[in-house]
């Protein structure tokens, strides 16, 4: 099967400035999973499109970097 | 990362009194109470326990307790059995009646909060036709964060060990009892098999059977990680599951899919209209009859319907926000915001959710007695996944109390047979067989497939044609099930849910058809068969796996079991059956506050 590469909007946003490097609390904390550290960066971004926008991730976020946006389809 | 398949002898494997599947409402106090009672506990979850199961972000308020002064356990099972159409075994009913006010103290000892009035007195609210049994919780979203500090407390600790990122996908049985588990470890892959004296599923809900009309697999009403694990699991084990007919169906803020009015709202004066302004519900608590009234303004010129608060003062509606944007899932304000919607100015739109299994709001769930056994010796149900109807928050709580004691009762009892070697070995093929199949159809694309089969042949109304399409399309969609592929040991997690969702589908189908009646308002609403048949069908339909579970290859089969004699009148229903009341037990254990009858 071809791979094929699809830009998705992703509802849970990390800014990478502010998140710090070898947290983990919100990778730790999300129910379904979805979020994982970037090895390149050691920062936190979400791997797969699967959110119930409950936000155990940005409650959990000790600097504000995590953003739980309403997922597109919702929206 | 591309894994490979590991040999089914590589594998981690644990021991314990008492195996607990999810960590959720029921299971955290299902474990609590085992810990007291001297078991070895062993919490799985699918994800950290901080935050998972259906109060994954906290609770906005308490549907069903029963305080003294303020209501009785006999109004509270009378209610319930109303709500149902008469169809309850009244003694599950009656333990969430009986022993809620003492859950509701403890649950305060462990320092959840709950609302009190200036006199300290616990301020309930009446939704329900007869009853007061509403309690909302202003600081709700701590209720899971007051539970899992508590699991983790020096002497709790030493009791109950918790493995996060585990998901059991069959329960392992011997000669027809439950002797433990076996599951991935969805963040290394590893199998995982446990071996245990009692086996407790407290897994929630299938809250992803049907399609949300938004089409985002995850935008559903209950939390997606439920997605009918233990209905699964238990059908697999030869358990029996009862009124998966009686569907799960909500009133909600439309595309948000979060609840919108009865038990937060409503007590404060919100209330439910249609286009023109009216009310149109005659009461507000979510019962079956109540989605059909919904339901048929929804389909007439009337519609759409919304959620009227405007008419309430400002600081009202700020104490409502206060509840509805920081507890469940506190990205409504989000949300509204983003449509450019506020309570102040406008009405809000609903809708009816996708359909889904939960015993919690509706009826439909894995049989249980009022001990939280299930027909499967050493297996144990609680939770929005067991059979005692509309048993919300606090019957979760009960019922996880009841199954933590009952459990480790009966695995003090036993000897620990080795596993079965045979079904461990099915089970490692149901999960690792979609690496075999690296090419094969992706999750999502299988999942969305079989869901939107599930909205187009199940969705009320339903009808013997629609249905038998239903179940020859999740019969061929075993074959895509099959060719899924994956890559990683999170996307197998997804595609053994795949399955369950699958098993979840087929059971509705089934059961729906073979209920050749109409009942429960929407929840089954038969359009071929449009009316009740009390004389056929004043009576639970259980199915279970034919060959008597064992995880092996039998066919479905039904048996209808009959409505046990009440133990509480019913004022104003009529048995049609005749069956005489009997009085209500003893209950020893039910607590403070209730003299036994």
């Amino acid at each position: 099967m071809a791979q094929a590469t699809t830009r998705v909007d992703v509802p849970v946003t990390i800014d990478e400035e502010t998140c710090i490097d070898g947290c983990t609390l919100c990778v730790d904390m999300c129910p379904l999973d979805s979020l994982a550290i970037n090895p390149d960066s050691g920062k936190a971004y979400m791997h797969v499109d699967e959110c119930w926008y409950c936000g155990p991730c940005a409650a959990r976020c000790p600097v504000d970097a995590v953003t739980v946006n309403i997922p597109y389809l919702l929206r | 990362m591309h894994m490979q398949i590991p040999p089914p002898s590589q594998r981690r494997q644990m021991q314990c009194d008492v195996l607990i599947v999810g960590g959720g409402t029921a299971g955290t106090m299902a474990a609590l109470t085992a810990a007291q009672h001297g078991a070895d506990v062993l919490l799985l979850d699918k994800a950290h326990v901080r935050h998972s199961g259906a109060l994954a972000m906290g609770m906005d308020g308490v549907n069903n307790a029963v305080v003294p002064g303020k209501a009785t356990p006999e109004d509270y099972v009378a209610d319930i059995t109303l709500a149902n159409d008469g169809i309850v075994n009244q003694r599950t009913i009656y333990q969430t009646a009986t022993r809620g006010f003492a859950m509701v103290q403890r649950l305060e000892g462990y320092g959840v909060k709950f609302e009190k009035d200036e006199h300290g007195e616990y301020a309930v609210r009446k939704v329900h036709r007869s009853g007061s049994y509403v309690l909302p919780m202003p600081e709700g979203k701590d209720v899971k964060k007051v539970l899992y500090r508590t699991l983790r407390a020096r002497d709790v600790r030493s009791k109950v060990t918790i493995e996060n990122r585990v998901m059991p996908v069959r329960v392992l049985t011997r000669g027809g009892r439950a002797v433990g588990a076996v599951g991935l470890d969805t963040r290394s892959g590893e199998l995982v098999t446990i071996s245990a004296g009692a086996v407790i599923l407290a897994a929630g809900a299938c809250g992803r059977l049907g399609l949300p009309a938004s089409g985002y697999l995850y935008g559903t009403y209950e939390n997606p990680t439920n997605a009918g694990d233990g209905y699964a699991m238990a059908y697999h084990a030869g358990a029996e599951l009862s009124g998966i007919e009686c569907f799960q169906i909500n009133p909600l803020i439309k595309d948000y899919n979060g609840p919108a009015c009865a038990y937060v709202a409503n007590p404060f004066g919100g209330y439910q209209v249609n286009a023109e302004g009216n009310r149109f519900v005659d009461c507000d608590y979510w019962s079956g009859q109540m989605m059909a009234e919904v339901k048929r303004e929804l389909d007439s010129a009337r519609g759409p319907i919304y959620l009227k608060l405007r008419h309430l003062p400002d600081a009202t509606i700020s104490e409502i926000e206060g509840i509805l944007h920081t507890t469940e899932r506190p990205t409504r304000g989000t949300f509204h915001a983003g449509r450019g919607t506020d309570y102040r100015t406008g009405d809000v739109e609903m809708h009816i959710s996708e359909i889904g299994l939960c015993s919690g709001h509706s009826a439909s769930g894995v049989w249980v007695d009022e001990h939280a056994a299930t027909t499967v010796p050493g297996l144990y149900a609680a939770g929005d996944m067991a059979c005692v109807p509309h048993n919300y928050m606090i019957g979760a709580f009960v019922y996880g109390d009841i199954a933590g004691e009952h459990a480790t009762a009966f695995a003090a009892s036993t000897d620990r047979p080795s596993l079965p070697e045979d079904q461990v070995a099915a089970a490692h093929e149901l999960i690792y067989r979609p690496l075999s199949n690296p090419d094969g159809p992706p999750q999502q694309q299988v999942e969305y497939k079989l869901r939107r089969f599930v909205n187009d042949y199940l969705q009320p109304p339903k009808s013997e044609r629609y249905l038998s399409l239903g179940v020859e399309a999740f019969e061929r969609m075993r074959g895509d099930i099959a060719q899924m592929g994956a890559h990683t040991p999170h996307e197998l997690m997804r595609c053994a849910e795949v399955t369950f969702i699958r098993d979840c589908a087929e059971m509705a189908a089934k059961a729906s058809l073979r209920r050749t009646e109409s009942r429960w308002g929407l929840y089954h609403q038969r359009d071929d068969w449009p009316a009740r048949d009390d004389g056929d069908w004043f009576c639970h339909l259980n199915l279970h796996k034919s060959d008597g579970g064992q995880n092996g290859d039998g066919q479905m089969a039904f048996r209808t079991r009959p409505v046990a004699p009440y133990i509480v009148p019913v004022p104003g229903f009529v048995r049609p059956d005749g069956v005489p009341d009997e009085s209500a037990p003893v209950l020893a254990a039910a607590g403070t506050g209730w003299s036994g009858r």
